[in-house]
């Protein structure tokens, strides 16, 4: 079998202003609601109490909010989460007392109101963990990106790292837009699996890279736009595959997973798909606009190319 | 040229068959045990305990498969849960004859089936995380400022008393938060004050400031010291943690230090998270009462008369009872610190640590009542318990008490331990608590399941069919990486979360990239008119370098998420992690292998079963 069966290179670079087009607006977009509406942010961000509770029949969660609203939350959020049997109840952190009085005297309301109902989980961040959480969340995100520019410079060269790393930003930008756009949960989870699409479509945008440097090497009467289009089109069968095996695994979580990995996997099929377009489209224009040429990779004369030693044979015979 | 040596096929069987061995007990599933444990820290279960079990167990008929010591406590395992039930109930009974008073902790249990063999070498499955089976989580803040604040005072005390020794006129001594201040009248007091506390308070650093007329010296704890404080206070309040939890009867319970100021406390299978929180959050009390020594009370003691009015009667640890009056001198909030040491003669001791208020009433009490008897009683659930009731010698004065005489080094460690007990060093408060049901961990189990079950099928299905045989080869080689991947983990003995499952889904989604990579080049020199043997040479090390890059700038990611994450994103970027590094050596060195192995030997290969290589016309 063989899904690609393509006879030329495909005139990638030619659009490089359209399809880097589209992807500005979408950042645009997204920088935008992030702006605007802002993350949902989780519990373990902003502190407070998390109730999960399970009724025998589906829940009537005008009856669970009438009781909490008794207890003298305004606003709590109360929702479905996973079937209609589980409650989710979001309890703001309380001055004086401790989230273990708070989710008590919730249970017991709502064992007052029907008796049938069990508690699955609570739980409870204090506002200074929260804090500390979004300050490591921060650092773990400045620590990827300044890792993998001085890896990509150190393999590539400069120009090559900036680009990876503008495309692969913008792919989080866009992921995070999603969530504001949508409110959905923005939870530690989903930041792990930002920071993991981080460190899985830079990767996707280092095969282009090899074979970039590969075809300078091999295909000398080639130009470099010429040379863009050709790595692209010679690795887009790979590119689509490997992706669409994550992106089966990833499929498989977003059904089977239940709700506590409904985010995470969400989080990652966004990442996935927009890690495919930035790291094929949008790095390599930027690369190509940083204007990179045969001699920056190719360091003529003296070594030769099949040098075991040499740090940049990467993928070349 | 598509040949191994034969050390290559043998280290690629080796690590297979390690892996299986490794990855196999996570197969077999949990029994059903029982586990005894010392209630209190006076108890403690050795190697004749397993006997003890055996001889209950034998008498009420219960037939167990296995009990064994394994270092603090004692693991008798059952094949169904009611055996365990009834077990549990007939050793109940028997080791804790008072229910109010129990000695050991006999709790329910469940232990890994592994058989012997594999726990011979070291085998055994990974530990699942709260998420999954089902438990209490909190993480504990200590107030160090408070246990520095309690230092500082214990320090202020000592200063005065030293000071006063030698005769030095100071104008005023206070503790400021966790500094003490002093006031000299001339420059000479000041300097004698300095020399004293150079000489005798290793702990203090002071600053001088003129104000005035007067010399103001201010004296603070050293870094150094601080540190050691605090990491004492931490130490003292695990200490007094595991002492209460053993109560709850939890098996396995995790208490640990996180960071420098927090403690971690998960307690698997409980569910009553209000009990829990009561007893972390309980302060047992320490009191200081007088021994009643009048005659109805010697009478009393001996069992001869009735507890004469206004004292009551409590046991000693020895079961001896002691009659002490109502009247309360002292209570652990005056004990900053007990440790065990010796005496002048080298005899073993308990060392107390008043702050000033208690010493002021020591002092006192102790003048008064030379030759009677003091009482140590340890209030824990509303029920007092003698820890000692020495002679008062002489006066003492200057917060420093020494108990001694007729103890050997354990009981003054188990003293001093009891005495601790009765005070946290800190305050705690919860920070951060997560309860999970027993229902929803078996969901998440089988959630996790689920997802890495489909999603590795379908991606078998889709190589299998897109790659023929080497889809079959690059199958198998996501196996062994799956295989792999629980091994380490298990060797690690790795807690397992949920989403640790998903990065195991995830690692092997990402994974097949590599193999991918590798079939997609093989295709791509065999459309190029190369040779199947160099075809497939040339397609493995022209990806080896793509694959590299690629794994390194994954890595990266996981090694941020490894050094910052914390709780359940750390789960993730270990497994994240160890997927990445399993997966080089499977889909690579394994992988090559099996095509080595089947293609290697065939001289004039015509063709490879990878699939249709389409060629431009």
């Amino acid at each position: 079998m063989e899904l690609f069966r393509i006879r030329r290179d495909i005139p990638f670079m030619k659009h490089a202003i359209v399809l880097n087009a589209i992807s500005a607006i979408t950042f645009a977009l997204a920088v935008f609601f992030l702006v605007t509406r802002g993350l949902h942010l989780s519990v373990e961000f902003t502190g407070g109490t998390v109730m999960e509770v399970a009724y025998e029949q589906p829940a009537d969660l005008e009856a669970v909010r009438k009781v909490v609203e008794g207890l003298g939350y305004a606003e709590v959020p109360v929702q479905n989460f996973g079937t209609s049997q589980d409650v989710l109840l979001r309890l703001p952190v309380q001055a004086g007392k401790s989230s273990g009085q708070q989710s008590e005297a919730v249970m017991a309301a709502l064992k007052a109101q029907n008796p049938a109902v069990t508690l699955r989980r609570t739980e409870f961040v204090g506002p200074q963990v929260g804090q500390e959480l979004v300050q490591d969340g921060l650092k773990a995100l400045g620590l990827v990106i300044v890792g993998i520019m001085i890896y990509l410079a150190f393999r590539f060269e400069w120009k090559y790292a900036v680009s990876a790393i503008i495309a692969n930003l913008h792919d989080v930008v866009i992921i995070l837009g999603f969530f504001a756009f949508f409110q959905w949960e923005f939870s530690l989870a989903v930041l792990a699996a930002v920071l993991a699409v981080l460190g899985y479509s830079v990767n996707e945008s280092v095969v282009i890279f090899d074979r970039i440097r590969e075809t300078f090497r091999r295909q000398r009467k080639m130009g470099t736009v010429q040379v863009i289009d050709h790595a692209i089109t010679s690795t887009i069968s790979r590119t689509i595959i490997t992706h669409g095996s994550t992106q089966i695994m990833v499929l498989s979580m977003l059904l089977f997973g239940g709700p506590t990995l409904h985010y995470f996997a969400m989080a990652l099929t966004i990442g996935i798909l927009f890690g495919i377009y930035s790291s094929v489209f949008v790095a390599a224009a930027i690369a190509m606009w940083l204007g990179i040429k045969r001699e920056d990779l190719v360091k003529s004369g003296g070594k030769k190319a099949e040098d075991p030693d040499d740090p940049n044979a990467g993928a070349v015979v | 040229m598509n040949r191994y040596p034969l050390w290559k096929y043998l280290v690629i069987l080796v690590v297979t068959v390690i892996g299986l061995l490794y990855a196999l007990p996570n197969l077999f599933g949990e029994s059903p045990a029982v586990q005894v444990s010392g209630g209190r820290s006076s108890v403690r279960v050795d190697q004749g305990m397993v006997s003890r079990v055996e001889q209950v167990l034998s008498a009420q008929g219960v037939q167990a498969s296995m009990v064994q010591f394994d270092g603090n406590s004692v693991k008798a395992r059952f094949e169904t849960t009611d055996e365990q039930l009834k077990a549990r109930d007939a050793l109940e009974k028997a080791l804790n004859p008072d229910p109010a008073d129990p000695a050991y902790v006999v709790a329910l249990n469940l232990l890994p089936r592994t058989p012997a063999w594999l726990a011979g070498i070291g085998a055994s499955p990974m530990y699942l995380g709260l998420d999954l089976r089902g438990g209490v989580h909190f993480m504990l803040q200590v107030d160090m400022n408070a246990a520095l604040q309690r230092r500082a005072e214990v320090l202020a005390g000592d200063l005065r008393t030293a000071l006063r020794e030698k005769n030095v006129r100071h104008g005023g001594l206070s503790r400021a938060g966790q500094a003490i201040e002093l006031r000299a009248r001339d420059a000479q007091t000041a300097d004698t004050i300095k020399a004293l506390i150079a000489d005798q308070f290793a702990d203090l650093q002071v600053e001088e400031t003129a104000e005035g007329a007067e010399y103001k010296l201010v004296a603070r704890i050293k870094p150094a010291a601080a540190f050691q404080v605090q990491a004492q206070a931490l130490k003292q309040n695990i200490t007094t943690l595991h002492n209460r939890i053993n109560e709850l009867g939890v098996a396995e319970p995790v208490i640990q230090q996180q960071g420098t100021d927090r403690i971690v406390v998960q307690l698997p299978g409980v569910q009553d998270t209000a009990k829990a929180k009561d007893i972390l959050g309980r302060t047992a009390t320490l009191e200081l009462r007088l021994v009643d020594e009048s005659t109805e009370g010697l009478a009393a003691e001996r069992g001869t008369g009735a507890v004469p009015f206004g004292s009551e009667r409590y046991l000693e640890r020895g079961g001896r009872a002691v009659i002490v009056k109502r009247e309360v001198l002292l209570t652990g909030e005056n004990l900053t610190d007990a440790q065990a040491g010796f005496d002048d003669t080298q005899q073993a001791a308990v060392h107390l640590t008043l702050d000033a208020k208690g010493s002021r009433i020591f002092r006192d009490v102790t003048r008064e009542n030379i030759g009677k008897r003091m009482a140590i009683i340890l209030f824990e659930k509303g029920k007092g318990e003698v820890v000692t009731a020495p002679v008062i010698r002489s006066e003492i004065g200057g917060g420093r008490v020494q108990i001694s005489g007729a103890m050997s080094t354990v009981e003054a460690n188990d003293t001093a331990l009891l005495l601790r007990a009765g005070s946290l060093a800190a305050p705690m408060e919860i920070v951060e608590e997560r309860t999970i049901g027993p229902s929803l961990g078996a969901d998440n189990i089988a959630k996790g399941f689920n997802s890495v079950t489909w999603g590795f099928a379908v991606i078998v299905v889709f190589m299998c069919v897109y790659y023929l045989l080497f889809g079959v080869f690059s199958s198998l080689a996501l196996g062994l990486n799956l295989v792999l991947l629980v091994a380490v983990l298990s060797m690690l003995q790795a807690t397992l979360t949920l989403p640790g499952i998903a990065a195991m889904a995830l690692a092997l989604g990402m994974a097949i990239d590599s193999n991918v990579l590798i079939n997609e080049r093989v295709r791509e020199e065999l459309r190029n008119g190369s040779s199947p043997q160099s075809a497939i040479n040339a397609g493995y090390e022209h990806a080896w370098g793509t694959i590299l890059d690629s794994n390194i700038t994954t890595l990266i990611a996981g090694v941020a998420l490894l050094a910052f994450g914390s709780g359940p994103v750390r789960g993730f970027a270990v497994v994240h992690c160890i997927g990445i590094l399993t997966s080089m050596f499977s889909s690579v060195v394994f992988s090559r292998g099996l095509v080595n192995l089947w293609y290697g030997r065939q001289k004039k290969l015509k063709s490879v079963s990878i699939g249709t290589v389409w060629k431009p016309e």
